[in-house]
């Protein structure tokens, strides 16, 4: 958890100059035409206009990932940095991570045949090499900043304290669905902003693994039931309907003769 | 020109259906999904995971039902509907599976999830048990292949773990019904609160095996009028029982699940969702209990088949309204599927329904009628047992 990297999303310093998109653009080679405020398979973020502000949209990499979690072949990966990253070779192209993500961040190649899911990797490899992120970088107002995410909680609630009357008192992404490495900090309430408000604050994953962990333990114990079930009938009717039985079975028995001849 | 077969209504429905949906499956295939769907970021699981998947494992559920009654609870009258059930759920499962192939993106990877399996996803869990189950169903139908070809030590080989074989079929069953129910469990803030609930595993659970039975009542009278082997009354009786049974405890369940989770205030919103509920819930519930609870009704076979056909419709209300209804609002969107994907969801229906005839042509799905003399025998032997006459009153055969 300590060194988990994050990114802090400061609404209230954006000016809506889209640095940040053109830069993710060039650093995932993506094309340069298409609408800079809605993510796609071509576009990692986005940036909108909401009342008079300016935010922005993308992957919030989650603390407790809902898109890991769900993923049947685990093609999506939690790295140590605190990046949520992707693993084509192993996508099966089912778009369970994309129906559940609480952001509907991923998106998908619809017109290929051969589909990638895509999002932003918190440009997962330049941290490798020990660069920040794109966006992070080439913001010119430091409306959004890198850092670790314990340190930018601390600059965020640090901001709050200096200026109460500019910031409400949330720092989304602190608590939300067990929280994120993108965090936002506001004016206004964030779901002006377009952010989810309705998400519980424990992680997503818990929800399912409630059930899934029961299932050996279920398993066992109903198999177990069956089978006695069938056993204790089993006995009975054995008792109950043996001459029956034998009676059946010579009718049977007569019958598969006759067909044999 | 002469034709091998008789050109009728449904059969030129079944043409015209197939190939709207072999050309939707080519388009599919060589322009991808954005072509053949209207799919979108914003909804990206439509009308062939919620039909093809979803509702289709559910409406197979006649499958582990019956089974598990006939070999485990030992309840032999079912055994008339036993390899009709087991073939129509193997059948539609082997679509399931053609269904999902054409819906995920990677289809040739479908064996993924075998070799990097993620234990902590649903979807991992469905399709090990899909796999399994289907393969369990293979081998419960495979006497009565056996038995066409009177290969009577396969038989025999598969007769004596067959009751094994009903319990792990069951217990996948069990698993898998309700996993379809949890993969929604984790969308709580993006699935409409009217069908969002802790309970959903119970739910699609309960759900299914009533609409198993129902079902089975459906098939019966469309297979009496198709190849006239009517099916003995007490035993679609006692299914009515227990799809009573199971519409109850699901219902019962509902109000539970709505004073628990506080939503009853939803059930008076003027909003869409609102009214497709109301709808649901009437037709899949509320008609068929209190139709069910005339016994006139429960003890008639028309009675019956009008039951069934309400259960059915309101479960495929049911899996359309978690699938699509209740993530439109949370989406933003408005999904309407593309009509390729419709023909290739009806397409699957009539390959379920074409295999089905096929299979009741060349195998004795519906056991091989008794002779007179057996029958009396039968019946006089009963009388001789002092036994209920329900036991051995069929027209056909009795073998496991
Ligand atoms: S925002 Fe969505 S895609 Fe990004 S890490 Fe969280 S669940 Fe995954
Ligand atoms: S689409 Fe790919 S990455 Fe997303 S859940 Fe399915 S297999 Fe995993």
């Amino acid at each position: 958890m300590d060194n988990r990297k994050a990114l802090l999303i400061d609404v209230n310093l954006c000016v809506g100059c889209k640095a940040c998109v053109e830069a993710c653009r060039e650093e995932n080679n993506q094309p340069e035409d298409g609408d800079m405020s809605v993510l796609s398979s071509t576009a990692y973020t986005a940036v909108i206009e909401k009342e008079e502000v300016y935010t922005r949209k993308m992957c919030m990499h989650c603390e407790v990932p809902t898109c890991v979690s769900v993923c049947p072949v685990g093609a999506l990966e939690k790295t140590e940095s605190g990046a949520v990253i992707y693993h084509y070779e192993k996508c099966i192209g089912c778009r369970y991570c994309m129906q559940a993500c609480p952001y509907s961040v991923p998106t998908y190649e619809w017109a290929s045949t051969k589909p990638k899911v895509q999002k932003c990797t918190m440009c997962y490899p330049r941290q490798k090499v020990g660069d920040i992120p794109a966006c992070a970088e080439a913001c010119p107002a430091e409306a959004t900043i890198f850092g670790d995410r314990d340190e930018l909680l601390a600059i965020a609630r640090q901001r709050r304290i200096d200026e109460p009357e500019t910031y409400i008192n949330h720092i989304f992404g602190e608590h939300e669905a067990g929280g994120t490495s993108v965090l936002f900090t506001s004016s206004i309430p964030f779901d002006e902003l377009g952010l989810p408000m309705n998400l519980p604050m424990e992680p997503l994953p818990n929800l399912t693994w409630d059930v899934l962990s029961k299932i050996p333990r279920f398993s066992v114990f109903f198999g177990t039931f069956l089978y006695g079930v069938w056993w204790v009938i089993d006995r009975r009717m054995e008792i109950a309907d043996k001459g029956n039985n034998q009676l059946t079975e010579a009718v049977w028995n007569q019958r598969n003769q006759k067909d044999e001849v | 020109m002469k034709l091998p077969f008789k050109l009728t209504f449904w059969r030129v429905l079944f043409g015209i259906v197939t190939l709207a949906g072999a050309y939707a499956v080519f388009v599919r295939v060589n322009q991808g999904l954005g072509a053949a769907t209207n799919l979108s970021d914003q909804f990206p699981w439509g009308l062939w995971v919620g039909f093809d998947v979803v509702t289709g494992v559910g409406l197979a559920a006649g499958g582990f039902t019956i089974a598990g009654a006939v070999y485990v609870l030992h309840l032999k009258q079912f055994y008339p509907v036993l390899r009709p059930a087991i073939l129509t759920a193997f059948l539609g499962y082997v679509l399931v599976v053609v269904g999902l192939l054409i819906d995920i993106g990677h289809p040739l990877r479908i064996y993924h999830p075998m070799l990097m399996g993620n234990f902590q996803s649903v979807m991992f869990e469905v399709a090990m048990c899909v796999t399994f189950y289907t393969s369990v169903l293979a081998l419960e139908f495979s006497t009565v292949v056996f038995e066409k070809f009177g290969w009577k030590r396969p038989k025999k080989w598969v007769g004596k773990v067959i009751v094994p074989l009903v319990i792990v079929g069951v217990i996948l069953s069990f698993l898998h019904q309700s996993s379809l129910g949890s993969l929604y469990l984790i969308m709580p803030s993006k699935l409409y609160p009217l069908w969002y609930s802790p309970l959903l595993p119970a739910f699609f659970l309960i759900s299914a095996i009533s609409t198993g039975c129902a079902m089975v009542i459906f098939e019966s009278h469309l297979s009496f009028r198709a190849f006239g082997h009517r099916l003995e009354k007490h035993i679609l009786k006692h299914l009515g029982r227990v799809m009573l049974l199971g519409m109850a405890l699901y219902l019962v369940l509902k109000v539970q699940d709505f004073t628990t989770r506080g939503v009853w205030n939803l059930m008076f919103e003027n909003r869409m969702e609102t009214y497709v509920f109301w709808l649901e819930m009437l037709i899949g519930s509320i008609i068929p209990i209190v139709l069910l609870s005339i016994k006139k009704v429960r003890l008639s076979t028309k009675g019956l088949y009008v039951c069934s056909i309400f259960a059915i419709s309101g479960f495929l209300f049911n899996r359309m309204n978690v699938t699509i209804t209740g993530m439109t609002a949370s989406s933003g969107v408005n999904y309407i599927p593309s009509w390729m994907e419709i023909s290739v969801s009806l397409a699957i229906v009539g390959m379920v329904i074409f295999l089905f005839a096929l299979a009741v042509r060349y195998f004795p799905v519906f056991g091989t009628p008794l002779k007179e003399s057996q029958k009396q025998k039968l019946n006089k032997l009963s009388k001789i047992q002092g036994e209920n006459s329900d036991k051995v009153s069929s027209n056909y055969t009795h073998i496991s």
